[in-house]
Parts: structure tokens; C-alpha cells; sequence
């Protein structure tokens, strides 16, 4: 089932939370319920061939199964909400996602990358009311305005090997 | 290479063990009987860094073979490293149900029935709708948050894939559509007769929706009658209080308003009905050695628990038992007959003590102990003006308080005589666990039809014509009543995972009224009684729902008068003297009803060590007498033969073993473990046998025992006062002259400093803890031959200790987990720094960076580490997959694992309170061990909050750490143990410890 985030996002401006509802209250960002595809799509594009597997999936009570893109191994455990909570974009880790006709995987999601931003989150943080802005650019003096919203929001430099492996 | 585990083996020489123990130089505290001889071989043993033959491969493969298999795993480990994991598909909800949130876990309020039908309320942790671990419900009466062993591994049953899967008629599989018309033929069938010849068979229900819709079942079927039964059933309890007040009223006692507590054979803190709520009330009484502390007198023929929780326990036979009830009656002045007991002294001290605290003392009868063990108890009580102080009666919790094992015998009679056309069994496993003597098999089968509601395709099941799936508790809506008598309510967790129906859901197509949910029935069962003081009846009953039982159902005391005179109902003094065989559920597995739960076939029996197996339990005179020591095989009559295991305390000429056993048809874990007692037992005694001859069999069997496997060479390691001299020096169990320095500055811990301390003054050595652990963390089974192997997986073990004599010892319990030492010795060695230090002063297990070296666990002083010599992690069986906590990895072969303080608990609640930019609240992150122990010996927090209770628990005098001169600087420390003996009762070597000697 193809998905175009470039056309939901970057096209018609839909909110990351509208469909990926549990971002900020759990470790899953939550993939959203066929329900909500059809929210919109039971008034626009109700017809078109492509959606049919949606409406087959709603007529029928059968979830539509998505192909993970982001796949952390087993033994890794991420958290959304607190990542979101504390002023850590979503295109930070996911990329231009509203630019993206297909998602795709932009960063490597290894150890050493997650922990250059846990050594200095100052280096990637941004205002919290600009973590769902796709488009946000970084200030100019990143590392001065990084190095305040860190205190700010008490963000600590956590790397103990617990906090992700248990 | 060994194949077989070279475990220190007997003979032993039991009386120079106990001249050993006698002499002042001997040890104080001992492991086993093995330590206690100081045996080379058990000091051979203790040298290794595990039990010898741990490390070694058990099928016997070359060392050359051996380097061959790492080569080609090499090799293949460089071709599957570094490449994309497998393609994982997200299969989201179609329509997202109310208040799930992925990822977050939901928390419903529930009842899980234990035997004879009593309640625990329990709070069920779901995720994602699966339900995978058990708390308890902090509001519950009968929990107040902690719960035992058995209702922790009940979620193992839930997802047990050896559970009935279908509908089976004659063996082969049908459906419940088929069934539907047989029961409806049934129906139609027995109206015409008004049910002449149909019978229905069930264990204890204490359901008051349930015994409703059998109450109806039976003014439809007027011929038809119902039958009760339990092979662990409450009959004597029942049978002693109408022998005491004339009806079969329930006690609930009050145990922490009593000072005195003597216990007739009773195992009242770990179990039987309301043990959990008791233990606690029973803690908090001594917790703090405070002028209140209780004492506690046990008198019982086989160790218990509670009795090595006493502060003065005695071995009797269970004849002798009953005339020391009898004896002790008559000196407290219940007006009942002068008799007499050998324990003298005993009587004298406990009668004494009783006497002196009127409505302040408690005397408590066991489950199993004669009625008028339980009349006399009652006796004593209300001649000591107890009731309504520390016990009160309200009416019996039961349904029906029948008989039991008088109306199963009636029906057997019935079946044999052809009177029972129609017989079918919810639950229970007749062919199993009747007493042999009733030969229930041969009578069953000559029933015409014969139906079976069972959670498995059991014995029972084998000679039913219909096998019809039971939902598990926690796919059922229902109520049942707790120890008090108050309704606790139950609400599923799932849907059934393989069709099961609940009895209630049968019985109503037998009543032609089916197709009604069981929760309207359970609702509007109660909507007539509560209605008239509850006036918005459905948010009312909302809210039971929700906190999980009916808030003020518990009944009001009842009042009860004494009947005149006991004396003709006691009878004549029993005389002992002959070899008596005790028959005892199991403290694991029960009555058999947890046999195929690998959790409970794992986890040492309390007191025992055991594993997987039962035993024939002798004292060691008794197994002197016998010639036999541990593993020797004795036939007891003809019927059952088993291996032998001396138990210290025990009563002489008092054999004890456990029922459970020797099941042939239940599933793969519980098939053909150890041997079936029922055999033996008989119907007229079911408790105790006398009279059965002991022979020697000649050969003898091994048994996975791990009372020596990681053992800390006996350092001082327990340590207890009594009470006066704890008054007289509180910092008993403080090191003297020890003071431990480093070179090096310590750790300054800026945020939190976890830590945990373990008070064994309230640990009564149960399990629980053990269990939680085991179904938080994920944490495999391995079976018995790797047990014996000393590669059992458990994080926590409770270590038994006993103290003095051979024959009479005093037994301590101390559970141990991973001390999150401050300077681990384990961290040190790793080499690919897979264990090291937080900053929060965990001790970090990474089990992606393991390689297996093992050298870890080789340092550890505690051996609190255990490796997966194996993959003992089912990761093919699916319900298995279901039963899984999401947070915690599941590991694999070749990885270390220990105890993390429930590091996910901690990661939670340190996220929500970082998205609030606070600190962790003392009391948010509770460890699996701390929430279930019914004692609430276990404490967890932060160190570095003054104001913790953690930190107040550190402060305690009574704290102190374990082989601390090693300089380790262990997190979790203990709480020094406080006896509270009777002077007049000269204390059996409890002598005071020495301050940091390593005796023994």
C-alpha cells in the first residue's frame, strides 16, 4: 500500500499528530487505525482505485499491515513522548518526511548516531513548539540557543546503557 | 567431560552430624546437610564458580567437535552481521478502541479464585490487550497489593498452549454447536425424569451468581443433585467449627491485634484462605521490634513456613498435635477434658502466654488438622474472650459449607449402583485425585453420559464422552468471595483464547436460557439486593467493576455461642506411636491444579530446595531408622514409591509428601513428574495414613535440589537478636572493627541513587518475589536436569538457612538478587564492558554486548548471575509469545542476565516524570518483588531522597549488607532479623551471632 507523506504533509499540511496520535503520550508514535484514513477519504477520493484496499480493510474489519520502515532490533527501546516532550523535532531523526513520496529511511538509526545527540542534544534540539515543523532550519547560532533550550527544558544527557537496552 | 552432574553425594554420617552441630565450634547456620557435615565433597563443591558440571556441554561433545561447532558459528556470525534485520510488518487496529494507546500498558481490576474458591483481587497489567503480568489490588481486603506465588504464575496458565484447545467428543475434535445439541438432548431428556440420574460435580464455589444458577439448575431438575469436591478441601475446617458453634461458620482472624499467636499446624501467613492479608498484618506487628512484637508458637509435624517464622516452633506427629490442642485447651481454661501431651514445657510456656493476653491472643488451626484440632482452636479462642478481638465468624463463605468427601463417597456409591445416568465435571480432576480406596475411574465409567468443562485434556477428561474448554478466570466475568466474605468481582482480560465457557454459561443451556452475557448475570444477580441502598445502581456497580469487588460486601461478624460440652464430640485422645504418612498439597502446585505450570514445577519448594519432584520428607531419625538418605527409594505400601529427602524439623516417625504428582495426562511440563500420592491415600483419613510400612527399595533416584548451588560459604550472613537484646544493643547486626576504605574518592551520585532493602524479620521465605520476577523479566525455564546442572535462571533466591540442632533447627530465610554493588566485582572483568556502573548506581547488564565469557558471574561473591547456557527462551511457541512483558528483552543463548531493579519500572517512570520536569516520587517506581511480597519485607527507592522510605529503611539499625568487608558496598542490604522468645522457654541455639566472624 503506497502512502505519500510528501502529498499529506507537505501537500495538504496535515499535522504529524493528526494520524500518529500517541506520539506524545507513549513509546510508539502509533500507526494510525484505518478509521482515520477513512475520516477523510469516506468524502474525498472515496472512489478511487488506489484507496481500495482501505475500504476493503474498513468493510471487512481486516487491518491494512504497513511495511516498517524504522526497525529498531529487539533489544533497543525508544520512547516518542519523551524524545517530542523535550524539544526533539520528528524530521531530526525521520527527515523531510512532508518531502518524501515514499518514506524512506534517512538516518542510519545506529548506536553511535543516537548518541551524538545524547552526548549534545544542544547540537539538535529546537523550541518545542516547533517539533512537528517540518521545514524548522536550525538557527544560526544553534549551539548558543541549543545550549539554553537544554537547561531550559532540563534535558539530560542521558547514555548509561540501560536507558535504551533492558 | 562429565554427562552427569557430580554433585557431593551420601552417605552421610547423620550422628556425627549432630554431635557436629551440637559442639559450640560447629556451625551455627547451615545450608544443608552437606555443609552441616563440613563434607569434603561439599567443600570441594563450593570451590567451583558454579555447581561442577554447569559449564560443561551435556551431550557429551569432544573438545575438538566443540572448537569445530565455534568455527563454523564464527564464520556465520561474520555473514549475518551488519545486515538489514528481516522485513517487520505494523498491523495497526482498524477501528482504535477506547483508551488504548500503544505501547502503554492498561491496568483492570480482577479476581483470581485460589483453591476452595477463596478470592484474591488482583489489578491485571494488559498490553495492547494482552494480559502478561499480576499485580495485586493495593484495595482489595484480602490483597492489599501483594498476592502469592500460585495467583503471580496463574497468568502461565492463561497461556499455557497445552491448555484445551477444542471441543473434543470421544477424543476427537467437535464444536460447541455440537455440544449445544447434546446438552439441549440432555435437557429434554432429564425433564421427562426431573433429572433423576444427573449430577454435577465442581470444586468449592464460593460464587454467590454462580450458586444462584446452580440453585435454579436444581429446582429445574429436583432428582438432580450437586457435589462439591476438593482432594485440598476445607472439610475439617468446616466439620470444626460445627462441632464448636453448631454451623459451618468461616473465621477471619485478626492476627495483628494479636500478641500470642499459637498455630496448631496451621501455615496461615503463606497459606490458605486471606495468608497474603495475614502476612502482612502479621509483619507490621514486629516489623520494627517495637514493645508490641508478637510471638508466635508453632506446633506442627512437618515444617512449615509460619513455623519457621515462630518464635518457638515444635515438632508433633499429627496425633500428638491434636493432644496438645487438647492438653493446651484444657490449661486455658475451655472447659474441655484434661489431657496429656509430651510437649510439657512447651504447653506450659504457650498456656501461660495465652493466658496471660485475654482478647489479645489468637490460636489458629490449619486447614488439614482433625476437627478437633479446629473445635478446640474455637474452644480456646472463646474462652480467652478472642472473639471479636482477634477473630470473628461470619457465615460460611461457601456456597453450600457441605461435606465434601461425604457427598463425593455418596455419589461414587451412586455411579456404582447405576443411579447416575448423567455425571458432568467443571474443573477438578476426579480420576486423578480421588483417594485410591473409592476407585473413582471404574464408578465413572459406568455413567451413560459424561461430560467435562476443563481447562486441560486431562485424566478426567480421557474417559469423558464430551471435553468441553474452561475459560481461564482471566477470560471470565464472575464473583466470588474473599477470605471475609466480602464479593470480590472478576472482569476478562481477553476473549478466550480456545472458545472456553464458564459453568454458568453451561448450566444456562441446560436451563434453556442461553444466550445471556455472564456479565448481566453477574450485574443483575446483585441489582436486587443492592439496589434498595444503592439508588443509581449502574454507575454504582460501574465502579465495582472497576475497583474490582463490592466495596463494604464484607458480612457483618456473626455471633456464635459455644455448644456446651466438646467432650463428647472430641472423643478419645488419639494415641501416636506408629509411622504416620502425611498427605499435603503442594506449596507449588497444589493439589495437582498447577502441575503443567512451569513456573511452579521450577521454583524450589519453600523449605525443601526441591524441584520438580516430590519426595518422600522424613526427619533424620526417621531416615536413620530407615536406612535411607536423600534420594534412597522407599516403597510406601504397595501403592506409591518415591525418593527420600531428609528434612530437618520434620517429626520423628511423620512422613510427609506432597500431593500434585505423578500426572500422566495433563501436557508437556507436568506429565510424569514426580510420583502420584493419591495412591495411597484413603478416603476415611485423607490427611494422614498411620501405620504404613516403609521399605527400603535399594536403589535411589537423583533429585534437582538447589539448597547448595551458590552458596556464600556460610559467612555471616544471617543475622538475628531477640528481642531483649536488641533492646539492649540495637546495632547488633552492625559490623564490629570492620571499616572498610578505598584509595579512590566515591561516586558522587547527582540524580538518583537506587537502592533496596530486604527486612527478614517480615520475610516468611514465600516465593512470591521469586515468581513476580520471573513473569516481569521474562525469565526462562530450564528444566530439571539443567537445574540439577545449577543453571536454574531465577534472579531472586530465597536461601534457607538452618540454625542449631539437627532434629529441632530454627530455619531463616534471606532472599538474594544482584546487590547493584557499588564496586562490582563483576564489572571489572568484563572484557567488552557489557556490565558496568550507571549513574544512578545500577550495575548494567547489556545483553547485546554479552559475549559469554562468564567471567562476570565468576567474580560475583553473591552469585546472584545467571547465564543461558541454552536457549531456554521459547521464541517458537506462540501463546508463549503472548505471555511476554514488551519491555524487557528476551534473551538468548550465550548471554548473562541478573536482577535490574526493574530498570523498565524505573525508564517509565522517569520518562513521565521528565515530561513533567520533576523528580521521580518516592513510591512511583515499585519493583515487581516489593509489589507482590505479601509481607512487604521488600523496600526500593531513591537513596538520595532523605525523605524516602528507602532512605528511612537504610537508616534502620537492623541494616546491614552482605559479605561487606569485601568492600563491594552492596545497594541492596537487609534488615537484621528480631525473635521474640518466651523466657521460660530455654531457646534452642539461638545464640547470639558473633559480630563479623565467619562461623561454619
Amino acid at each position: 500500500m503506497p502512502f505519500s507523506h510528501k502529498h499529506h504533509v507537505g501537500g495538504l499540511g496535515i499535522d504529524c499528530r493528526y494520524c500518529h496520535t500517541a506520539v506524545e503520550k507513549s513509546s510508539s508514535a502509533g500507526i494510525p487505525p484505518t478509521e482515520t484514513c477513512m475520516s477523510c477519504h469516506s468524502q474525498i477520493w472515496s472512489d478511487a482505485p488506489m484507496l481500495e484496499p482501505v475500504r476493503e480493510s474498513y468493510r471487512s474489519g481486516k487491518s491494512i499491515q504497513w511495511t516498517k520502515v524504522h526497525d529498531l532490533p529487539g533489544f533497543v527501546y525508544f520512547n516518542h513522548s519523551i524524545h517530542v516532550a523535550k524539544g526533539m523535532g520528528c524530521a531530526v531523526c525521520h527527515g523531510r518526511v512532508d518531502q518524501m513520496p515514499l518514506m524512506y529511511q534517512q538516518n542510519t538509526l545506529f548506536m553511535e548516531w543516537c548518541l551524538d545527540c545524547h552526548r549534545q542534544p544542544e547540537k539538535y534540539i529546537r523550541p518545542k513548539d516547533k517539533v512537528f515543523q517540518m521545514d524548522y532550519k536550525p538557527a544560526e547560532d544553534q549551539m548558543v540557543l541549543g545550549a539554553k533550550l537544554v537547561s531550559e527544558y532540563k534535558v539530560r544527557k542521558l547514555t548509561d546503557c540501560w536507558i535504551c537496552h533492558r | 567431560m562429565s554427562s552427569q552432574p557430580n554433585l557431593p553425594t551420601p552417605p552421610l554420617d547423620l550422628d556425627a552430624i549432630r554431635a557436629r552441630l551440637a559442639d559450640s565450634k560447629g556451625p551455627q547456620f547451615w545450608r544443608s546437610l552437606e555443609e552441616a557435615a563440613g563434607a569434603p565433597a561439599f567443600q570441594e563443591y563450593l570451590d567451583h564458580e558454579f555447581t561442577p558440571g554447569t559449564a560443561e556441554w551435556s551431550d557429551g561433545v569432544s573438545r575438538r567437535r566443540l572448537l569445530e561447532l565455534m568455527g563454523a558459528s564464527l564464520g556465520l556470525a561474520g555473514l549475518t552481521s551488519c545486515t538489514k534485520q528481516p522485513p517487520e510488518k505494523i498491523i495497526p487496529y482498524v477501528t482504535s478502541p477506547e483508551d488504548v494507546i500503544p505501547g502503554k500498558a492498561l491496568f483492570f481490576a480482577s479476581s483470581i479464585p485460589g483453591p476452595g474458591g477463596i478470592a484474591t483481587g488482583v489489578l491485571v497489567e494488559s498490553n495492547m490487550g494482552r494480559p502478561t503480568k499480576i499485580e495485586g489490588n493495593p484495595e482489595h481486603p484480602g490483597s492489599l497489593g501483594a498476592t502469592d506465588a500460585q495467583t503471580q504464575a496463574s497468568i502461565l496458565a492463561l497461556w499455557d498452549p497445552d491448555r484445551t484447545q477444542s471441543v473434543l467428543r470421544e477424543g476427537r475434535p467437535s464444536s460447541w454447536q455440537r455440544a449445544q445439541i447434546a446438552l439441549t438432548e440432555l435437557r429434554e431428556q432429564m425433564l421427562s425424569t426431573k433429572g433423576a440420574g444427573l449430577r454435577l460435580l465442581t470444586e468449592t464455589v464460593t460464587s454467590p451468581t454462580l450458586g444462584a444458577s446452580i440453585k435454579e439448575f436444581l429446582t429445574v431438575f429436583p432428582e438432580a443433585k450437586w457435589i462439591q469436591y476438593e482432594p485440598a478441601g476445607r472439610d475439617n475446617v468446616r466439620a470444626g467449627a460445627r462441632m464448636a458453634f453448631g454451623e459451618a461458620v468461616t473465621p477471619v482472624y485478626h492476627v495483628d491485634q494479636a500478641a500470642v499467636i499459637v498455630s496448631l499446624d496451621s501455615d496461615f501467613l503463606v497459606s490458605g484462605p486471606g495468608a497474603v492479608r495475614y502476612a502482612r498484618d502479621f509483619a507490621n506487628r514486629r516489623r520494627d521490634g517495637n514493645a508490641g512484637m508478637s510471638r508466635l508458637y508453632v506446633v506442627e509435624p512437618s515444617p512449615s513456613l509460619t513455623g519457621a517464622s515462630a518464635d518457638h516452633r515444635l515438632a508433633l506427629s499429627s496425633a500428638e498435635v491434636e493432644n496438645f490442642a487438647r492438653a493446651l485447651a484444657a490449661a486455658v481454661g475451655a472447659g474441655t477434658p484434661a489431657a496429656a501431651s509430651k510437649a510439657t514445657e512447651f504447653l506450659k510456656a504457650a498456656g501461660a502466654d495465652l493466658s496471660a493476653n485475654r482478647g489479645a491472643s489468637l490460636v489458629v488451626a490449619g486447614e488439614f488438622a482433625s476437627p478437633a484440632v479446629h473445635a478446640l482452636a474455637h474452644a480456646m479462642n472463646a474462652a480467652l474472650g478472642n472473639i471479636g478481638k482477634t477473630v470473628h465468624y461470619v457465615d460460611a463463605v461457601e456456597v453450600d459449607p457441605a461435606d465434601q468427601m461425604a457427598a463425593f463417597k455418596d455419589l461414587i456409591g451412586e455411579m456404582n449402583a447405576g443411579k447416575v445416568e448423567a455425571l458432568l465435571i467443571a474443573g477438578g480432576n476426579p480420576t486423578y485425585n480421588t483417594p485410591a480406596d473409592l476407585k473413582f475411574e471404574e464408578a465413572f465409567r459406568k455413567v451413560k453420559v459424561r461430560i467435562r468443562l476443563t481447562d486441560f485434556d486431562d485424566e478426567t477428561s480421557a474417559v469423558c464422552h464430551w471435553v468441553l474448554p474452561m475459560a481461564h478466570p482471566l477470560e471470565s466475568w464472575g464473583d466470588a468471595r474473599a477470605y471475609d466474605g466480602s464479593i470480590s468481582l472478576s472482569q476478562p482480560l481477553i476473549a478466550p483464547l480456545y472458545e472456553g465457557k464458564q459453568l454458568i454459561e453451561v448450566l444456562a443451556v441446560l436451563l434453556d436460557k442461553g444466550g445471556r452475557e455472564v456479565r448481566d448475570l453477574v450485574k443483575e444477580h446483585w441489582r436486587p439486593q443492592l439496589a434498595a441502598t444503592t439508588p443509581a445502581f449502574d454507575d454504582f456497580w460501574q465502579k465495582c467493576v472497576h475497583d474490582g469487588f463490592i466495596a463494604g460486601s464484607a458480612p457483618a461478624a456473626k455471633a456464635v455461642t459455644m455448644v456446651k460440652d466438646l467432650s463428647g464430640a472430641l472423643g478419645a485422645a488419639k494415641s501416636g506411636g506408629s509411622t504416620e504418612v502425611l498427605f499435603r498439597p503442594c506449596p507449588n502446585i497444589g493439589d495437582g491444579r498447577f502441575s503443567n505450570n512451569a513456573w511452579l514445577q521450577e521454583i524450589p519448594r519453600p523449605l525443601t530446595k526441591l524441584t520438580w519432584d516430590n519426595a518422600v520428607m522424613m526427619s533424620p531419625a526417621t531416615a536413620q531408622k530407615n536406612g535411607a538418605v536423600n534420594g534412597t527409594m522407599v516403597k510406601l505400601g504397595n501403592a506409591v514409591s518415591g525418593p527420600v529427602l531428609i528434612v530437618p524439623g520434620q517429626a520423628d516417625d511423620s512422613i510427609l509428601v506432597h500431593l500434585g504428582y505423578g500426572r500422566t495426562r495433563v501436557g508437556k511440563i507436568g506429565n510424569n513428574v514426580g510420583f502420584n500420592a493419591y495412591k495411597l491415600r484413603t478416603s476415611s483419613n485423607p490427611w494422614v495414613m498411620n501405620g504404613v510400612e516403609v521399605r527400603n527399595a535399594g536403589d535411589s533416584q537423583v533429585m534437582a535440589i538447589t539448597q547448595e548451588h551458590s552458596s556464600m560459604e556460610g559467612r555471616n550472613l544471617i543475622r538475628m537478636a531477640t528481642l531483649d537484646d536488641f533492646k539492649k544493643e540495637p546495632g547488633f547486626a552492625q559490623e564490629k572493627g570492620h571499616k572498610v576504605f578505598s584509595l579512590y574518592q566515591p561516586y558522587e551520585y547527582k540524580g538518583y541513587s537506587w537502592g533496596m532493602t530486604i527486612d527478614l524479620n517480615a520475610c516468611t521465605g514465600c516465593n512470591a518475589c521469586t515468581i513476580a520476577c520471573q513473569a516481569e523479566n521474562n525469565i526462562s525455564v530450564v528444566g530439571k536436569d539443567q537445574v540439577n546442572r545449577g543453571r536454574s535462571m531465577h534472579w531472586i533466591r530465597v536461601d534457607r538457612y538452618f540454625e542449631g540442632h539437627l532434629d529441632a533447627p530454627s530455619i531463616h530465610h534471606q532472599p538474594v538478587t544482584c546487590m547493584h554493588c557499588e564496586n562490582a566485582p563483576c564489572e571489572s572483568v568484563c572484557p567488552v564492558a557489557a556490565t558496568t556502573h550507571s549513574e544512578e548506581g545500577l550495575n548494567q547488564m547489556t545483553y547485546n554486548r554479552c559475549v559469554g565469557t562468564r567471567y562476570c558471574a565468576n567474580n560475583c561473591p553473591y552469585k546472584v548471575r545467571r547465564f543461558n547456557f541454552y536457549l531456554y527462551a521459547d521464541y517458537e511457541t506462540p501463546s508463549l509469545k503472548g505471555l511476554r512483558n514488551p519491555n524487557v528483552t528476551v534473551r538468548s543463548r550465550g548471554v548473562m542476565e541478573k536482577c535490574t531493579y526493574c530498570v523498565q519500572r524505573i525508564n517509565a517512570a522517569r520518562i513521565e516524570a521528565e515530561k513533567e520536569s520533576r523528580r521521580i516520587r518516592d513510591g512511583e517506581v515499585i519493583t515487581a518483588c516489593q509489589a507482590v511480597c505479601p509481607s512487604g519485607a521488600i523496600v526500593f527507592g531513591d537513596l538520595n531522597d532523605p525523605k524516602s522510605k528507602i532512605a528511612r529503611a537504610k537508616k534502620s539499625e537492623r541494616n546491614y549488607g552482605l559479605l561487606t568487608d569485601l568492600g563491594t558496598i552492596p545497594r541492596t542490604t537487609y534488615l537484621a532479623k528480631v525473635t521474640n522468645p518466651n523466657h521460660d522457654l530455654a531457646p534452642k541455639g539461638l545464640a547470639k551471632p558473633a559480630h563479623g566472624e565467619a562461623k561454619g
